[in-house]
């Protein structure tokens, strides 16, 4: 803890060290990495433990529905071109799994840091960030009732006054309408494929109309702002003019937009588009997500898509027809137990693919498919699934705690 | 039913689409198609006229701001209370049922008029949302098999002397005033709280509509084997969960 040292009382200190004995306990008892509730009893012997721990880190705070953790860890190598960074890579992104992930970072200049939309606003509070970086609101586990325009309400009055530089997605008009109440945004054109939570005026209730590219409310006049960054096909467009090109190893173009984003943030602490861009290169896989395993003698890539934007965005980066596409959903607490969204998604974007269903609610993902008129295969396991599906790459697309099922089974 | 094709209309997807509500729009066309029934789908946004000219009219759920809008908006317009006094088929679904009553309670806190399409009256109820699958007997002068829903709704419906429940719940809240009714309908308009989307777990709902509209006793079969398949999984899964 030298570099915490200083600014840590006595109390926090034993926070932090009581955190750290909880995680050790937790991990020793099987369960997990441990980083959440050794968190939590942090935080509980010392409330302000965050916003110590975060007083000698430039803090970036990363928050929206879809590609939080994938932007994180790009900026957190984008930012490792200027000092040493500390981030919750893993994704626990409340303000447990925060305070543990900042915990074991006392040597670094950065922290970089994903944030739970429901906390943003009380995280951004506490750790006094120099940027947060917006990326798109969408639906997501409709069960919660979480309303999509709250959110964006709460980020809003939540980030009214702050101090940080807003990095913000012009092309989502939830987003657009949350950070404009800002002092300093920097607007980034990433794109959104997603359109259906953001047919209404955030502002005032008017139809959006959305003509190309462009939006705007015909009745209050709030419309998309200027970018100043853009992502056009495969580059980065920077403020002069320049365009960079993106070479991820990352599929996909919401990825391209990530790394457009995070090209923006890098700016703000002074790293160069080439030098942020060239070092995201590097990223290969995401807490699983994007990595090709082998498995029985096939490759399966595991993709995860939580919710209708994801799926949307999942199905625009899958080989084309024939490759074979195995998918899986299941609908307990962390994934929502409301499945109304499967009819949210455009399913016929499938077509010519082999189709194989696993997960839970593999009944309802069939009724889907029949209704979309497609051909498909209801399987009892992901082994099943695999000896039945044609050669080539198997695209394998799963919501939340389908994914983590199939990481288990598949050995990932 | 014009003479080309059937119109199936679906109100306001901008504002009311939350719940998997095209669910149901799709159901139908899917089901009309595979009888080779030419069907033509309408979706008219919120600032559109309603067609008064369609045959089955779908409106869904959504959240409490919107549903405001989508009232004031239907009221202003005047399209789709003219295709009920036509005859035309409403099936509609959580806040889009709401909004069909008399009244409901608006996300301001105050009483909202509706369009007085069916005898209902709604207030918001202070208890926790009701969340869960639901099952529910469903009226029998409409002959269909029991009712397989997911709800996920804050109100309370209470049902006026010129509409009878839709159902009558073994399962779940429905319209969660205690009587153990679930839904409303009277004549050709329908509204229940069930989404799922309803029409994926209850075909014959949809095929109901579809009777309606082309006048006829019976449709030629399509196969249902994984409608059955899932309506089987979800009412035992009714059936299981904490009452
Ligand atoms: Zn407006």
């Amino acid at each position: 803890m030298a570099g915490n040292s200083g600014p840590l009382s006595p109390r926090a200190k034993l926070a932090v060290t009581a955190g750290k004995a909880a995680a050790a306990v937790s991990r020793a008892a099987g369960r997990g990495s441990g980083s959440v509730i050794g968190g939590k009893v942090a935080l509980k012997l010392d409330p302000d433990l965050l916003a110590r721990l975060a007083t000698h880190l430039d803090v970036v705070l990363v928050s929206a529905t879809n590609g939080k953790t994938t932007t994180t860890r790009l900026i957190a190598e984008a930012l490792r071109a200027s000092g040493q960074v500390v981030s919750n890579a893993l994704g626990a992104n409340m303000p447990a799994g925060i305070t543990s992930a900042l915990a074991g970072g006392s040597e670094a200049r950065y922290g970089v840091i994903e944030v739970d939309e429901k906390y943003l606003a009380g995280v951004a509070r506490d750790v006094t960030p120099k940027a947060i970086a917006l990326l798109n609101l969408s639906r997501d586990q409709l069960d919660r009732a979480a309303e999509t325009r709250m959110l964006a309400e709460r980020w809003r009055e939540g980030l009214s006054g702050t101090d940080a530089v807003v990095v913000a997605n012009a092309d989502d008009p939830l987003v657009a309408w949350a950070a404009s109440s800002c002092p300093t945004v920097v607007w980034v054109a990433a794109g959104q494929e997603w359109k259906d939570d953001a047919w209404s005026c955030p502002s005032c209730g008017g139809v959006l109309q959305r003509p190309g590219d462009d939006w705007y409310c015909g009745d209050c006049g709030f419309r998309r702002p200027p970018p100043t960054w853009a992502l056009s096909g495969d580059y980065v467009v920077a403020p002069d003019g320049v365009a960079w090109p993106i070479q991820l190893q990352l599929p996909g173009r919401a990825n391209k937009a990530n790394a457009a984003t995070s090209a923006a943030v890098a700016a703000v602490f002074g790293v160069a588009p080439k030098v942020a861009l060239e070092r995201m290169y590097a990223v290969q896989a995401v807490a699983g997500r994007y990595d090709v395993v082998p498995y029985q003698g096939r490759d399966l890539r595991l993709l995860l898509a939580k919710n209708p934007a994801g799926w949307l965005e999942t199905f625009s980066l899958i080989d084309g027809p024939p490759a074979p596409v195995l998918l899986s959903v299941n609908a307990r607490g962390a994934d929502g137990t409301d499945t109304s969204w499967l009819w949210d998604v455009d399913y016929t974007r499938l077509a010519g693919h082999p189709i194989f269903v696993i997960g839970d609610r593999k009944l309802d993902l069939a009724v889907r498919l029949e209704v979309a008129g497609l051909d498909f295969r209801v399987c009892a396991d992901v082994d099943e699934a695999v000896r039945s599906a044609p050669p080539g790459r198997i695209e394998v697309i799963a919501n939340y705690t389908a994914f983590q099922d199939l990481r288990r089974a598949v050995g990932n | 039913m014009s003479e080309t094709s059937l119109r199936l209309v679906w109100v306001y997807p901008d504002l009311l689409s939350t719940y998997g509500d095209q669910g149901n729009a799709l159901v139908v066309e899917r089901r009309a198609q595979q009888r080779h029934i030419p069907v033509s789908r309408i979706d008219v946004r919120s600032d559109q006229a309603v067609p008064t000219s369609g045959d089955i009219y779908l409106i869904g759920g959504g959240e409490d701001r919107p549903q405001r809008l989508a009232a004031e908006r239907l009221r202003r317009d005047g399209g789709l209370n003219r295709a009920v006094a036509n005859g035309a088929i409403v099936f509609s679904v959580c806040a889009g049922y709401q909004i069909l009553g008399t009244e409901f309670v608006n996300d301001l806190g105050r009483p909202e008029p509706g369009l007085g399409i069916l005898d209902v009256r709604s207030i918001r109820n202070d208890g926790p949302r009701h969340v869960g699958d639901i099952l529910a007997d469903v009226d029998e002068r409409l002959g269909l098999p029991p009712l397989t829903g997911f709800e996920n709704h804050q109100g309370n419906t209470v049902i006026g002397p010129s509409a009878r429940p839709l159902a009558r719940l073994r399962y779940g809240n429905g319209n969660g005033t205690g009587d153990g009714t679930e839904g409303a309908w009277s004549d050709t308009v329908f509204g229940t709280y069930a989404h799922g989307p309803v029409m994926a777990r209850n075909p014959l709902f949809a095929d109901m509509l579809l009777k309606l509209a082309l006048d006829v006793h019976a449709l030629p079969p399509v196969d249902e084997q994984w409608y059955e398949a899932l309506r089987a999984e979800r009412i035992a899964a009714a059936t299981q969960q904490p009452a």
